[in-house]
């Protein structure tokens, strides 16, 4: 059991779905239940995780892996460490949310709808867990296919441009990131004569830097479009507006890591000379930093509510972006918590409009006002979420942030100084959208007898809230997973960072020492 | 020359005799065949697919059992290797799809006559010799045989306009591209005094020893590629596809998009890889510009288009761009990709126009985009179909499509072509959006009053045939690879 439990975990979501298909159309309540179950029992299945995952061992856990292709060397090898693990409890946790708060909110072709919802869940878990870059690939393509169907069908009046436009988007950034793939594929090939897929196989090569360069850019064009970084955001305010809401909060809580995922596992480890190059670190900081200022301005000036939420997205992955081009471990840890820190305080605002819209059908500002009179625990809930994502001491989002400022200021004050204004700013668009939506007296009558929430949609809402405390009050055992897998990158790009600082060194034996010879991968493609 | 059958001869040419008599059986027992019992045909068809196929297996088991890389018959005029029987596999799996979507199709357009199954197995006959021949004319027939069926086949609905418009476009252009090929065909004579393709391929290279620009040899390569782009339909010579393939009976479409173009590339992989490969410096960049051009116009092309049938015409010259870039590369993987190529696009594009098959009802055509509005709503299963087929075309893991554009693209960055490497994937997107405009009607759009399916078993066993092995290739590729592999390591060297 214990061996396959990352398997397990993996493939819940997909079982469950293939058995979705065979229930009955018409008994929407069976479906409903059925998907909210699958959910539920794959989230139970990941939880252990948490305790079990070995919080002083620096090498992926859980590792299974066997055979797949071998005439090409692609293997299905998952395992996952404290950075996949964080995620992958993430996914469980947003993915069981966002089908529960789908119950009222989604009444139209149900099956379908939790059959993508299934498959979906599948696909991001598989990005997070897989240790060889062709599963990775498979995974991180399976994922838009639903993704698009989840918004060109249950999306609001421009869902088929904003699904057509989040696929092309992404699949452009992806083929060329396979591209990349292929080179390292076959670099690996020039330099043991084996063929192989596998992450850390791949890490063992020594790589020209002008190959490093072509790689990295062709990664980068892939993850920057997922964060997505400044200028190819532009798909976001579209695909999250127009997706329904469950999808916003997928599409915000888990997809947009997949993106800021990927350096992290990908492109700082694989290819260290490029990532510490000064243009590298420039183009990357400077386009977060833009990220940060420009998003929060847009949010500013939104009339939308639902647009201004998910420009803030584009602010706050600026910080997690800032974070991992810092190269330390303040940024990068800092980083990891504040894309967990992202999916829940911007799952939960998402969650907030859709609650609103469900009631109002709409999404202008304007037509709310005095709210909190009327929804006295949507409001308290609502100013958590705010709060939390402007990033309030106490709440997740300030530690995120803070950490990653923390990283910045290491690096260059400038930068810390440009990303403390997008936490200003952040600050203004949420208290001022709060403002406008729940104080004052209630000026649109319509506003006069909307329905508190209900239990459901309490329960959709606590345990976001309960993790939003707990990170922001005990943040340690967080810093503790991601100890050691930081340090390990940081140690990749940075040999001597610690000895360097007298700082103490997580890991004093690694890397380990050279002169292996690979051991996998196979003699023809 | 003195000339003599001997038993070799026999069991080299026994898929092909197996087809003739069939075919010429078919036309027989056809006189004695009701009207409404044309179906007969058809199983007689399959028989005989059966028989060649066992004929085929006959052979493969014999090159196995004795540890021969080849077998030539006919002295030397036809050879029988991996390579061959690896594409006659292709063939009738092919084949046998679309005898059995063509019966209600055919009832429905109330042209249900025998001669058409015979003069599919007849263009089988001359596929299986175009992945077989080794000879100018051998092949020469062999393409012509081809050609002839299908010009007959694509005007086989006599009441329908459409239909005689393109058999006589493609009989024009084909007949043209013919001629073309038989003038480069004389000019390997005439430098080497023999048709044999060895023979053809020593004295070219001899030639261009001396010189790699010899122009005797590179009229003779411009011309006979010229006639071979012809006939997988690769830019600038590919005017004829989007039409025939609209005009012609669905059922044909489908065939001929699959068979006719599989044995085309095998023709064409022969002619490249024997005779011209000692001028690869003159060519390569010759068919890498046509390869990209093709993608180019190819997908650009599709974006625009209304009709289905037009739109996977569209698409499927750029997955002739795609297999030419195989051959760009040239080396191993290249090959293997564009066998694997063929392979995955057989079953993917054979499923997709199975569909647009199944569409054809009494009341509507069902070859607009539009008739599929909805599709989801009132025939989930064929929607899902199509679903996997597009996805695959599109290229989309976990699907087959993915593998074969995988292989592709490895060999491309294996030989350093980066820049064709970028096109093509950037290309991948394009055509994933006029995939999705289909997806987006039968998914999205309202569904029509009278959208229907017409489906027969015949129909259903060929989409789950193709489904099957579209998924399956995508996600346990492993015994198809091999086969690939086993198929090309002794051939064409």
């Amino acid at each position: 059991m214990q061996a396959h439990l990352l398997s397990i975990v993996l493939f819940i979501p997909v079982a469950g779905m293939i058995l979705l298909l065979f229930l009955p159309k018409e008994n929407k309540t069976l479906i409903k239940v059925w998907a909210n179950l699958v959910m539920f029992i794959g989230l139970v299945a990941s939880v252990p995780l948490w305790w079990m995952y070995d919080r002083s061992n620096p090498e992926f856990q859980f590792v299974e892996r066997c055979e797949w292709i071998p005439s090409i060397g692609a293997r299905y090898i998952i395992g996952i460490d404290g950075i996949s693990l964080l995620l992958i409890l993430l996914t469980t946790v947003i993915g069981f949310l966002s089908v529960l708060s789908s119950w009222s909110a989604v009444e139209d072709r149900l099956k379908e709808y939790y059959a993508f919802f299934l498959l979906l869940q599948t696909g991001m878990l598989g990005v997070f867990m897989s240790l060889d870059f062709f599963l990775f690939y498979v995974f991180w393509e399976v994922m838009l296919v639903p993704m698009y169907f989840i918004i060109g069908v249950w999306g609001g009046p421009r869902k088929l441009y904003a699904a057509i436009k989040f696929f092309l988007y992404t699949l452009v950034g992806s083929v060329l990131m396979l591209l990349g793939i292929l080179t390292l594929y076959f670099h690996h090939y020039n330099q043991f004569g084996t063929y192989t897929f596998e992450i850390s196989e791949l890490m063992r090569m020594s790589i020209p830097f002008t190959m490093q360069k072509w790689v990295f850019w062709a990664f980068f064009v892939g993850f920057a479009i997922k964060v997505p970084m400044f200028p190819f955001h532009t798909w976001l305010p579209d695909a999250h507006v127009e997706a329904p809401t469950a999808g916003s909060v997928i599409l915000a809580g888990v997809l947009l890591k997949m993106g800021t995922y990927g350096f992290v596992r990908f492109s700082l480890p694989l290819l260290p000379d490029i990532s510490k190059d000064g243009f590298t670190v420039k183009v990357i900081a400077w386009l977060s930093i833009i990220a940060i200022v420009y998003g929060a301005l847009v949010s500013l000036m939104q009339k939308d509510w639902k647009k201004l939420v998910a420009y803030s997205s584009v602010s706050h992955l600026g910080f997690c972006t800032l974070g991992i081009i810092a190269l330390n471990p303040n940024g990068l840890a800092g980083s990891v918590i504040q894309q967990i820190n992202h999916g829940i305080s911007t799952g939960m605002l998402f969650l907030i409009v859709g609650l609103a819209y469900e009631r109002r059908h709409t999404r202008e500002i304007s037509e709310y006002g005095g709210l909190s009179n009327v929804m006295p625990t949507y409001s308290i809930i609502f100013a958590i979420a705010m709060l939390s994502s402007a990033g309030m001491p106490l709440l997740n989002g300030f530690v995120g942030e803070f950490t990653i400022l923390q990283g910045a200021f290491e690096v260059s004050k400038v930068w810390a100084a440009f990303a403390v204004s997008g936490i200003v700013l952040g600050a203004a668009y949420l208290l001022w959208l709060y403002q406008r939506v729940m104080f004052g007296p209630i000026t649109n009558p319509k506003n006069e007898h909307l329905k508190d929430l209900n239990l459901r949609e309490i329960m959709v809402m606590l345990p976001l809230v309960v993790w939003a405390f707990w990170i922001g009050v005990y943040p340690k055992p967080y810093f503790e997973i991601l100890e050691k897998p930081v340090a390990k990158i940081v140690k990749r790009i940075q040999p001597d960072y610690y000895r360097a600082r007298g700082l103490k060194d997580p890991l004093p034996n690694y890397p380990p020492p050279a002169g292996q010879v690979a051991q996998a991968g196979v003699q023809n493609p | 020359m003195n000339f003599t059958f001997t038993p070799t001869d026999f069991f080299v040419l026994k898929p092909a005799i197996l087809l003739c008599l069939f075919g010429c059986g078919i036309l027989i027992t056809d006189f004695f065949i009701e009207a409404r019992q044309k179906s007969f045909n058809a199983i007689t068809a399959l028989i005989g697919l059966g028989f060649t196929a066992y004929a085929v297996w006959q052979q493969q088991t014999y090159l196995k059992a004795n540890g021969l890389s080849e077998l030539v018959g006919l002295s030397g005029a036809v050879t029988i290797d991996g390579f061959g029987i690896f594409f006659n596999w292709i063939f009738i799996i092919a084949t046998a799809l679309a005898v059995i979507i063509s019966s209600r199709y055919l009832e429905i357009e109330q042209e249900h006559r025998g001669e058409y199954y015979a003069l599919i197995l007849f263009a089988q006959t001359g596929m299986v010799f175009l992945a077989t021949a080794t000879e100018l004319v051998t092949l020469f027939i062999a393409v012509e045989t081809m050609a002839l069926s299908f010009y007959v086949m694509v005007g086989f609905l006599r009441g329908d306009k459409r239909s005689n418009e393109a058999a006589i476009k493609y009989l024009l252009l084909g007949a043209f591209s013919s001629g073309l090929l038989a003038y480069g065909f004389s000019i390997f004579y005439g430098i080497s005094g023999s048709t044999r393709l060895s023979e053809v391929a020593s004295a070219v290279a001899t030639r261009a020893a001396n010189d790699p620009w010899d122009p005797v040899v590179f009229l003779a390569l411009v011309t006979t590629a010229v006639g071979l782009f012809f006939k997988i339909s690769a830019v600038p010579f590919h005017m004829w596809a989007p039409d025939a393939y609209e005009g012609a009976p669905t059922t044909i479409t489908a065939y001929l998009s699959v068979a006719s173009k599989a044995a085309s590339f095998a023709f064409l992989l022969r002619i490249f890889q024997v005779p011209l490969e000692s001028v690869r410096t003159t060519w390569e960049p010759l068919v890498g510009a046509v390869a990209l051009l093709t993608m180019t116009v190819g997908n650009l092309a599709a974006i625009t288009q209304t009709n289905i049938k037009r739109l996977l015409a569209y698409s499927s010259i750029s997955h002739a761009g795609y297999m030419l870039l195989g051959l760009v590369s040239g080396n191993q993987t290249g090959m293997k990709g564009i066998a694997v190529y063929i392979l995955v696009y057989a079953f993917m594009n054979f499923g997709a126009f199975t569909l647009v098959v199944a569409m054809r009802s009494k009341d509507i055509i069902g070859d607009d985009i539009d008739d599929m509005s909805g599709l989801m709503s009132k025939r989930p299963t064929y929607a899902v179909l199509m679903l996997i087929f597009l996805l695959s075309l599109a290229g989309i893991p976990p699907t087959a499509g993915f593998l074969g554009k995988y292989y592709i693209f490895l060999s491309l960055i294996q030989t350093r072509h980066y820049y064709l490497a970028v096109f093509a994937v950037l290309y991948v997107a394009v055509a994933a959006y006029y995939y999705f405009r289909i997806v987006k009607t039968m998914f999205v759009s309202e569904p029509q009053e009278k959208l229907d399916i017409s489906d027969s078993p015949g129909i259903r066993v060929a989409l789950a045939v193709s489904a099957v092995f579209t998924l399956l290739i995508g996600i346990y590729p492993e015994p198809f690879l091999q086969m690939a592999q086993k198929s090309l390591l002794a051939a064409l060297r």
